[in-house]
């Protein structure tokens, strides 16, 4: 059981992405595709905890944890820059 | 024990997967840029809780560890969620609202966003002339 909803689970954060990647081509504005990019970190954290889930090791939590990071930063990182053209000032 | 267990995990595998999915479909689907923003910051934010607590219920009931990693990954993305959604809605206003299109900013004369250095020189001096 637990099997099938990994399976069913991996395929629906994979459909996630490619929208993602479609928003990314097709978006009107800047702020759309930030946004796009921040969804396919999220997704990709899901995508490596279930990873992890179905391999049952505890590795892949790590590089979720800093996946999870490194989006936030670069998420701020460009939307900073958007609006004030620089990021530390 | 064991099968309401794989019954726990499975399920809040396949509402994780349901809330991904509509995230990200909600982001092509809804035609405003600011509806938008809705759709993955909450769908795919609880998504992705839900895949973590399906982890931390799987490792805790049939593998041979306990961890709370997990948790502090669901603790970091709603922590850190609102103030994307907020950046990115400050990039929004700022590329694509002008002053007049935006809503009364109640007491100041235009949003934060739009201020520029001329207005905060102005401000300043209007504040406390005696200063200068």
């Amino acid at each position: 059981m637990i099997g099938i909803a990994t399976y069913f689970a991996f395929g629906c954060f994979a459909l996630a992405l490619l929208m993602n990647l479609w928003k990314i081509v097709t978006a009107p504005d800047v702020a759309d595709r930030i946004l796009a990019l921040d969804t396919m970190f999220i997704n990709a954290i899901a995508l490596m905890v279930l990873y992890g889930l179905a391999l049952g090791s505890a590795i892949f939590f790590e590089a979720a944890m800093i996946i999870a990071m490194l989006g936030f930063v670069s998420t701020v990182a460009y939307a900073r820059f958007i609006l004030r053209g620089n990021i530390i000032e | 024990m064991d099968s309401l267990f794989e019954f726990l995990v499975s399920a809040f595998l396949v509402i994780a997967g349901i809330f991904g999915i509509v995230g990200s479909f909600g982001l092509l689907k809804l035609d405003d840029p600011m509806s938008r923003l809705h759709a993955p910051t909450k769908a795919t934010t609880l998504g992705v809780g839900g895949v973590l607590l399906a982890s931390m219920l799987n490792a805790a009931a049939f593998g041979e560890y306990f961890s709370m990693h997990e948790l502090m990954i669901t603790l970091f993305l709603f922590l850190t969620a609102p103030i994307t959604a907020h950046f990115i809605a400050k990039v929004h206003i700022h590329r694509q609202e002008t002053r007049e299109t935006m809503p009364a900013a109640g007491e100041d004369d235009h949003w934060a966003t739009h201020d520029t250095p001329e207005d905060e020189e102005r401000r300043n001096a209007a504040a406390d002339p005696a200063d200068l």
